[in-house]
This record gives structure tokens, sequence and C-alpha cells, in this order.
């Protein structure tokens, strides 16, 4: 009851969203870069909202699944197929034994997930199943998976109502220019004037440092009054480091859980997702938003998680339509 | 005691700087205003990250709002806390000094102008206040080195360091819980595992207490580790200081 890797893609890891508690003790929290569409991929198929799934980088993997149930894939757009047919994406999706799941790399976005209902059977390390690479800790044996992994589920297949109903738009991630709105501080006063300018008034790049630690982007020299040395303090999702360089480090999942640069101001949790989907070369501006503002946003995004969860729970139109059912009742039996 | 700052870090942390400097008085006023929040049971708190003169609170917005946390914090630092009453809990970590188990005692001992035994004798005899925890699960930063063994840092560092390998970098003296690529002048090696992330407590040591370094001979240390894969031994613990 599970899935064999036949390829293991580029960096596959088992996550969900994270592991708190223990950040005082140097443990990073981990967890799902893209919180968004992993909350959705969950949500499809009726799973816990922290119930661990597959998180998928630039290059996909190829599975083989050895019994049957039901998935959900969201983020990215990898191409998937299922025995060579396209897999629909933002759609609860039947998987029976010997089925062949396959990604390609990433068309749009860099990151999708996969969300299973018999739910990935690997170990709950301190509170999480998420992969910790640096400890080698957590998700399947502390690392992404490689070829020839054997990941069991943990339930068979469940009945899931409203099935016809199970799918959302798909996310768009085709665009290259992108405003992350930014609560600004905590070490605002650690800048010039002339600093905090220029980062909220040029574009940077995304270069190729980007990974589930942190993403560098590059562009114009962010000046400090004295240095961009702290006492070395915590960090989080989100935070802007600026080093000495200059240059904005955006500090993601796999942060470490102190550090000892200055932060320029907090990406907003809603903005992060449009953070994490970007590729190398993608353009990014800041724009400074209150906290008040952040957190209506944050609140906005779960009420309307809560609307896309309420809306895959009604019967499916065609279903309730007696004609619509008739003709093609019709059709089968001409 | 230095004006407290709160500063947001985002929509779902804020940061509490304590002062600007690194100094026991101002980490000890953090550890008691930790005790103080985990003590409060704040709903919508989810994780605290001390430092050495800062503390991060991660909330979630959907349980608490900032403008609320923050009256919540600030009603907590206007509490009188007596740092000074505070318990002081010394850890004490068995080490086995020189040999192979530290590979670079000699070095340290050349640099100071010392034989290796006042080097240990030197190391082992005070405590050191774990200030904060970070870089590797379990980490300690430790203050309190004496500044006669203070010793730069290998030209060319170790690709990997053995789990459990206590050295000196520059003024900075530690423990390394897990296997890791480093600089560090290695001194000795304890059979005590700081870091177990399949124990129920993963994590040996907490910010706020104090570490002494207890010199081991071979046997002891054997009967140590042997104890400690089984995750059967238990580190002695003092406590000094309190009502």
């Amino acid at each position: 009851m599970g899935f064999r890797v036949l390829k293991a893609g580029m960096q596959t890891t088992i996550q969900d969203l994270g592991r708190y508690g223990y950040q005082s003790q140097g443990i990073s929290v981990s967890g799902a870069m893209d919180v968004r569409s992993f909350k959705i991929a969950n949500m499809l198929i009726d799973n816990p909202e922290n119930e661990a799934e597959l998180e998928i980088c630039l290059i996909g993997p190829t599975l083989k699944f050895t019994s049957a149930t039901i998935i959900a894939i969201t983020g990215g757009d990898f191409s998937p197929t299922l025995n060579g047919e396209p897999a629909p994406m933002y759609t609860a999706i039947y998987v029976e034994k010997d089925d062949v799941l396959k990604f390609a790399s990433a068309r749009t976005g860099s990151r999708c997930y996969v969300a299973f209902s018999s739910y990935l059977d690997v170990p709950v390390v301190m509170g999480s199943r998420s992969t910790n690479m640096k400890s080698k800790t957590g998700g399947f044996k502390g690392r992404p998976l490689r070829e020839d992994d054997y990941i069991g589920f943990r339930i068979k297949r469940r009945y899931l109502p409203f099935f016809l109903s199970r799918h959302l738009d798909i996310h768009d991630y085709t665009e290259t220019e992108t405003v992350l709105r930014v609560v600004p501080g905590p070490q605002t006063e650690y800048f010039t004037k002339q600093g905090i300018e220029t980062f909220y008034a040029n574009e940077y790049t995304v270069t190729s440092d980007f990974d589930r630690m942190g993403c560098r982007l590059d562009g114009p020299f962010i000046s400090t009054k004295n240095g961009s040395d702290i006492i070395s303090d915590g960090i989080a999702f989100g935070a802007v480091q600026v080093p000495s360089h200059g240059k904005p480090i955006i500090m993601l999942s796999d942060r470490q859980t102190t550090g000892g640069y200055c932060k320029i101001a907090t990406v907003a949790s809603v903005d992060i997702p449009k953070l994490v989907q970007r590729k190398t070369d993608h353009r990014i501006r800041f724009k400074a938003i209150t906290v008040e503002e952040a957190q209506k946003l944050y609140l906005e995004e779960i009420a309307e998680l809560e609307e896309l969860r309420k809306s895959i729970h009604v019967p499916c139109k065609e279903v309730l339509d007696c004609r619509l059912v008739a003709k093609r009742l019709t059709k089968l039996f001409a | 005691m230095q004006q407290v700052k709160i500063l947001t870090e985002g929509d779902s942390s804020l940061l509490i700087v304590f002062g600007d400097e690194i100094s026991p008085e101002i980490n000890s006023r953090i550890s008691a205003v930790v005790q103080l929040i985990r003590s409060q049971k704040i709903r919508g708190i989810i994780d605290l990250i001390p430092s050495y003169s800062a503390l991060l609170i991660n909330y979630n917005p959907q349980v608490i709002l900032f403008d609320e946390i923050k009256a919540r914090i600030e009603s907590i630092l206007s509490m009188d806390v007596k740092t000074e009453d505070t318990v002081k809990t010394v850890v004490e970590i068995p080490v086995l000094y020189g040999g192979d188990a530290g590979p670079d005692l000699q070095n340290i001992a050349d640099h100071a102008g010392l034989t290796p035994e006042e080097v240990i004798e030197i190391h082992s005899s005070r405590d050191y206040l774990i200030y904060m925890l970070g870089f590797l699960p379990g980490f300690c930063y430790l203050g309190g080195l004496d500044p006669r063994i203070h010793t730069p840092r290998l030209a060319n560092p170790r690709l990997r360091i053995r789990e459990g390998s206590v050295g000196i970098g520059g003024n900075a003296t530690g423990i390394y819980p897990m296997d890791s690529p480093g600089g560090w002048q290695l001194m000795g090696l304890t059979p005590v595992k700081t870091f177990d992330p399949n124990r129920e407590v993963p994590i040996l040591l907490q910010a706020g207490q104090y570490i002494r370094f207890i010199p081991i001979d071979q046997e002891e240390f054997d009967r140590i580790k042997a104890l400690s894969e089984k995750g059967e031994y238990e580190c002695v613990i003092h406590t000094e200081g309190g009502a």
C-alpha cells in the first residue's frame, strides 16, 4: 500500500505545515514553501489541513502506485500525466494500483504539491512529518526521495462525497514580474534613508541561489548606517535580510532559526506563495504595508479558502439537472 | 535596564528587543520573560525564539492580532521579575579530553603557552551560560570562556567533525550536537547526546541554563556512551539559588 519512486526528480520532499515548538533549540521549521497550494491540495480530498504531502521542485518525479488512492495536484504546472494521459490539476483524481504518475519539469511556477487521501506513512518527528534535510530528520529518512524508495500509505482509499465537484480553478503562475507586499522592520533603523528608498523604489531579480533555505535577489545596493551585523536574533518566515553585500535575501522554510544580519522587512504571509513559485531572472518589487493590512489580507485569504472548501462540498451541478443526466444516459444506450 | 522595544517582524511574528549588548543580565531577563509567557499560555502563540538580547514570538493572526498580543506582552514586561532570584541550573557534561577525542588540545595548549593539563583545568573549572541555541539543532552559544585559552579557528576547516566534539573557536567554546563541517579546534568528546530526534526531549540543553564540563577517562566515557546509545544516561544537574 503506497508508491514506488521510479524517478526522484530534482528535490522531492515530504512536507507538512512545519515543525513549530523547537526553534528555541535550533531546529528549523521546514514545511511547505507555498502554504496556499499545500492547503488547497489537502482540501480537495478532505485531508486534515496539516497532512503531509509531496513538495516537488523544478524537475518532477515519476511514481508507481502499489495500491489505489485519491490524489490532488496543485501549485506550479509540471505537466503531470497519469499512465501517459494528462492528469488534471486542482482536481481530485482516482488512482489505481500500478498506475504511473509522471511529472515533467516546471512549465509554470517552480513548486507543486501532491496530496494523498491514503496519508503518507512517515513517522512524526517532533510533532511534524516535514523533512529537515540539514539535521537529516523527518520526512522520509530526513532526505529528498531517491529512485527506488518505497513510501507507504497509512490507510486504504476512502470514500469522498461530491467527487465530481472536487475541482477548482487552476492558479496562473505565468507572470514574471511580482509585487511582494512587505511589513517594514524589525531593523528599519539600521538602514539609511537612501537604503530604504532604494529597496522600495527598485526592481530586484531572483538569482539561482534560491532554495528551501532562502531566495537571494540581485539589484541596487541597499545601504546601512553602520554595517549590517546585528546581535543574532530569531528569523521569521519571509524575513528580508540584507547582509553587507547590500542585496536582499528572503528567508524561507528551511531558514536557520537565528541570524546575524539586519532585516529590512518581512514579506506578508499571503505573498510568500507568489515568491516561492518564481524562477531565476524573474523580477520582484517590494511594497510596504502595515502589519494591520497584512493581517487583514491573511484573514481574508482564510475566508477565501473556506469559500473554496464549501464550493467543492456541493452536489455536482450536472447531476442535479435531470434533463442533462437523461441526455447523457440516452447517449450511453444509443 | 534599557528600554524594551516591541517590533513587527511580518504579520505572524513580533520581536522584543531587550537591549543592544550581550550580557548575562539581559539574557536572564529574557529567560524569565519566556517562562512567564509560557506560564500564561497565551492563545495563538506558536513558538518562541530567545536569542542573546531579543525574543522572537511566532503567532497565528487568525487567533490573536498584533495589537492584542502586543498589549499582552507589554503587561508581562511590566511585571516585576526578580531575575536575581531565579534558579541557576547547571548541567554537567562529561568530556574525554585529548587524544583521538581532542586532536587539537596540544594546539590550544601551545597557543596559550600552557600544558594540556592546564588547558583542561581552565576549561572545566567554570560554568558557561547558554545564551541561545541556533545554527544546528541543539547547538549552544556559550558565554564565559577564559581569555587565556581563546584560540583562533583552524585555517583549514574539517569537512566532518564528530557529533559530541567539544572545541574552541576564537573566544567561544561549545559542543557539536551532530556531525558537521567546522573550523573549531577540538579538545575533547562528550559521550552525551545533546541532540536525539527520537528522544522524548530531543534537545538536552536550554537557553538560560549553565554547562559545566567534567573531565572523564576512557573507561567512564565508554560506560556513559553505552548508556547514551540506549537512551538511559541522564546528566547530573545541579540547581543553585532560588527560594
